[in-house]
Formats: C-alpha cells, structure tokens, sequence
C-alpha cells in the first residue's frame, strides 16, 4: 500500500488495533465538553471517513452504525442520529474510495468535504423533523474545519505505516 | 449465483452488496429514532451503553475541568471583594424579608389550620452548578454537577434565584441533564399570577416562550407574570416562571402570546434542584358503592 496510489513509496501494512484505537480516541475527542462552540471538527465522522477510504474491506457501515451509536449516548444526542450520518458516511467513503486513492490528501479533502456535510445536513433533517429548532448555520462550520484537518490527520495516522527509506541499489521497488 | 452451480471462492465473497448493507442500517437507526424520539423507549438501552462510554467521558471532562479550576483560580482578588461586598448587602436585605417570611409562614399555617385546608406544599432542595451546555445543538440543555449520587430524579424542578429555569430530563451518576424552559420540547403548567388564569407554557426557541391553550377572550395582558400552577404534581406552585410581552388575539380561537423568561434562564450558573417532599395527592376516587341492605341490619 501506498500513501496515495501516483506515490513510489511503499506502506508497512496498517494494523487492526491502532485503527480502533485511533477511532476510541476520536470519540474521546469527541466527548470532550466544548458547548455550543462552533467549528469544533467532528472528530469520529473524520477519523471514520480516513479508515473507510484506506480499508474499506475491514471498516465500514459496521463500524460506523456502532460509532455512531457510543457517540449519541455519549452527547446525550437523539439514539441513532449520529448512527445514521455515519451509515451514510461510511458508504460514501467507501464507495469512493478506489478514486480517492488516485488523489494527493489536498485533493482528498475536498472530496470528503461533500460527505461530512451530507452527514451534517441528514442530522439536521432528522431532528427538525422531530421537531427540535434550527442549530443555526454556523453548525456547518465543523464540516469545513474538518476539512481544514484532513491534510495534518493523513500524515498522522499514516504516521505508524511509514517505513525508513533505505537507500539501496540492489532492491527492484 | 454463479452460472457453474458452485459459490464463489472466499476472496470474493463479501456478504450483501453495499446498497443493500446501507439500506439495512438505515432502516435500524430509523427504527432507533422514532423509539427513542416519539416513545421514548430506549432509556434502559441508553443506561446500559453509557456504562461503556462513562470512563472515556470521564477522562474527556478532564481538560475541560482543568480550564474551569484554572480561570477560578486566576480570578482577581479585587473582583472576589467586590462580591463579596455584593452579597453581604444581599444577606442583609434577605435576612430581613426571612425573619419576617417565617413569621408569615407560621401565620398562614394556623389560618390554614383554622379553614382545614391541605398544607401548602413543602420542598426540599439541592444546590448545584451548572458545568457547560449540553453539546446536543438542536437542544436546549445544560448539565449539572450533581447526580443520581446526590439524590437527583428525572422530572424535579431546576430554578435560578429568580425563577424557574428548567427540568431534570435526564439522570447520570454524578450528573444530571436539565432541559431548559426554551427548549422546543419542554412545557410547563403555569398559572396568572394576577387572576389565577391557567395555562401551558412552552418553549419557543430563540430564548421565547408561548403560552397556548388560551382563548381569545381571556383576561390576560402585556406585564402579567407567570408562576408554576402546581397542578402537574412535579412543579412547587408558586415559583416564578415568565413575563408575558405580546398578546394577539385575533391570529386563532386561541390567542397566540409570546413570554420572556424571568429567570436567567440560559446565563445563570448556580441552580437550586426543587422537588416535592411528599407525593401529589391521588386522583379523586369514584365514589363508593353503596352496601347492600342486608348488611345494613
């Protein structure tokens, strides 16, 4: 594996606990009690996006169905509302993630940008349906901040993949 | 299916494809959703998961703590004796309205006792803080640093010094979940303070309350305060609640008046936790059959 498809640099392969680790951690993030301070990133949604378009074959709507659920009882938010964004999300990302790979992390995320706000706009709907008031459109502003995060979080969770570069004449890669 | 008659090798078998999968799950949240929002149902469920996330969230309230503590510490001396000096004239105004409100109180229960009235209804109460904002943004809820540990229920009264700001919705071990007045969701029995008129607030978002159920007609007025009725059995009666700021009467049957909260209802900071000291009283039985004659002799 590599860290885009166009790179020449070869990936150690990732290992299963530090992707759930990663994802525990960003619900801990997540937990962390910031009010209504807008712009705080969704920090599953992101690190749950990062694993469904790097492994698609190991994480997916599973992960996030469950994810989503540990993050709804832990804002006190409605059950299942996170659940679902992230179901959507998870599909998302790993339908697209065979194109992603073709693309450098800058790229990427204006590609996961859409999706974080797809999931965004499915909260939204749900609960003004079962008639809680507008957040205020300032509640988009994670998505974007997410966005800002996608280019230092790829280097960061690639970060244990990474081997040493071995200069060696004799090696065919 | 493959057209040879034999499955597929493993490599290739991935379980249902991705539509289908998607699907499946987002007809399981869609169930989850209208159980818990409309019926309410998964409050056991919510229970026994949070047992799961408690440590973890534990461990993320730790930052915030530390940020809370360290801004108590930086606090300036000269702000400390400026409110200091605040509430010493408070204590010494309300020391002087409590002498006489215990008098009034020992006054009101013999003239009570004389008509055979029921006692007006006693409260106890606990005080507590207000952590942070829920961070469920379509809601309107804070949460309090005091839990089922210290004898907090669902449904107890929350007020500020001036009126009521809300009601425990939700219970966690050491701390508690207060839906606020404004909230959508959240409504709330009240009566006019001036002519006893009843009615049920409710929330109406951007920090406004609605009073409805109330016909055109009705003796009500720009001013009028609102206070808790009493009536739901959860509520002290008595307690400030809102002040009425338009009435329009011609908008339906029923007049359509908007009221602001009395209380500080999303700036206050330290609560007191209201709850009935007894049950509310049964509902009225039906009356007894009476005996048979045969009895009677």
């Amino acid at each position: 594996m590599q860290p885009t498809n166009r790179s020449s640099r070869i990936l150690l392969p990732v290992k299963r606990w530090f992707v759930y680790f990663s994802l525990i951690f960003a619900l801990a993030l997540e937990y962390i009690p910031t009010g209504r301070t807008p712009g705080v990133p969704d920090w599953v949604a992101l690190v749950l996006a990062f694993w469904c378009i790097r492994e698609p074959l190991r994480i997916g709507m599973g992960a996030g169905f469950v994810f989503g659920l540990l993050v709804d009882i832990g804002l006190g938010a409605a059950l299942g509302q996170h659940a679902l964004a992230y179901v959507v999300l998870a599909y998302l990302a790993n339908g697209l993630a065979r194109r992603l790979m073709w693309f450098p992390p800058l790229e990427q995320a204006l590609h996961v940008l859409p999706m974080l706000l797809v999931s965004q706009v499915l909260m939204v709907v749900v609960r003004m349906i079962a008639g809680a008031e507008f957040p205020g459109w300032l509640y988009f502003l994670s998505s974007f901040s997410g966005l800002l995060l996608w280019v230092p979080l790829t280097y960061l969770l690639l970060l244990p993949q990474y081997q040493p570069v071995d200069r060696d004449d004799n090696r065919p890669i | 299916m493959s057209l040879v008659g034999h499955k597929p090798p493993p490599i290739f078998r991935r379980g249902p494809a991705p539509l289908m999968r998607l699907l499946m799950f987002v007809c399981v949240c869609l169930a989850l959703l209208v159980s818990d929002l409309r019926f309410r149902y998964l409050e056991m469920f919510r229970h026994a998961l949070s047992v799961v996330t408690y440590p973890l969230q534990m461990a993320a309230a730790t930052p915030a703590d530390f940020v809370r503590n360290a801004s108590v510490y930086f606090a300036t001396l000269v702000e400390v004796q400026l409110d200091n000096a605040e509430l010493r004239r408070q204590q010494l105004g309300s020391g002087e309205r409590l002498l006489r409100f215990e008098l009034l109180e020992q006054e009101n229960a013999q003239l009570r006792g004389l008509l055979e009235m029921s006692r007006r209804v006693h409260a106890r109460s606990i005080a507590a803080d207000i952590l942070y904002n829920a961070p469920d943004p379509f809601a309107r809820k804070v949460i309090l640093d005091r839990g089922a540990q210290q004898g907090i229920e669902p449904g107890l009264a929350v007020v500020d010094a001036s009126g009521v700001i809300g009601q425990v919705t939700r219970v966690y071990p050491v701390q508690s979940e207060v839906t606020l007045l404004t909230d959508r969701n959240q409504a709330i029995p009240v009566q006019v303070e001036r002519n006893g008129l009843r009615g049920v607030l409710f929330g109406a978002g951007h920090g406004r309350l609605e009073l409805r159920f109330v016909i055109g007609t009705a003796d009500i007025q720009p001013g009028d305060r609102l206070v808790t009725s009493g009536l739901d059995g959860v509520f002290v009666p008595g307690l400030p609640v809102a002040e009425v700021r338009t009435v329009d009467r011609e908008a339906d049957a029923f007049a359509a008046i908007v009221c602001v909260p009395l209380a500080g209802v999303e700036r206050s900071t330290q609560v007191l936790v209201l709850g009935r000291v007894e049950a509310p009283l049964p509902m009225p039985q039906p009356e007894p059959v009476p005996e048979p004659k045969a009895k009677r002799r």
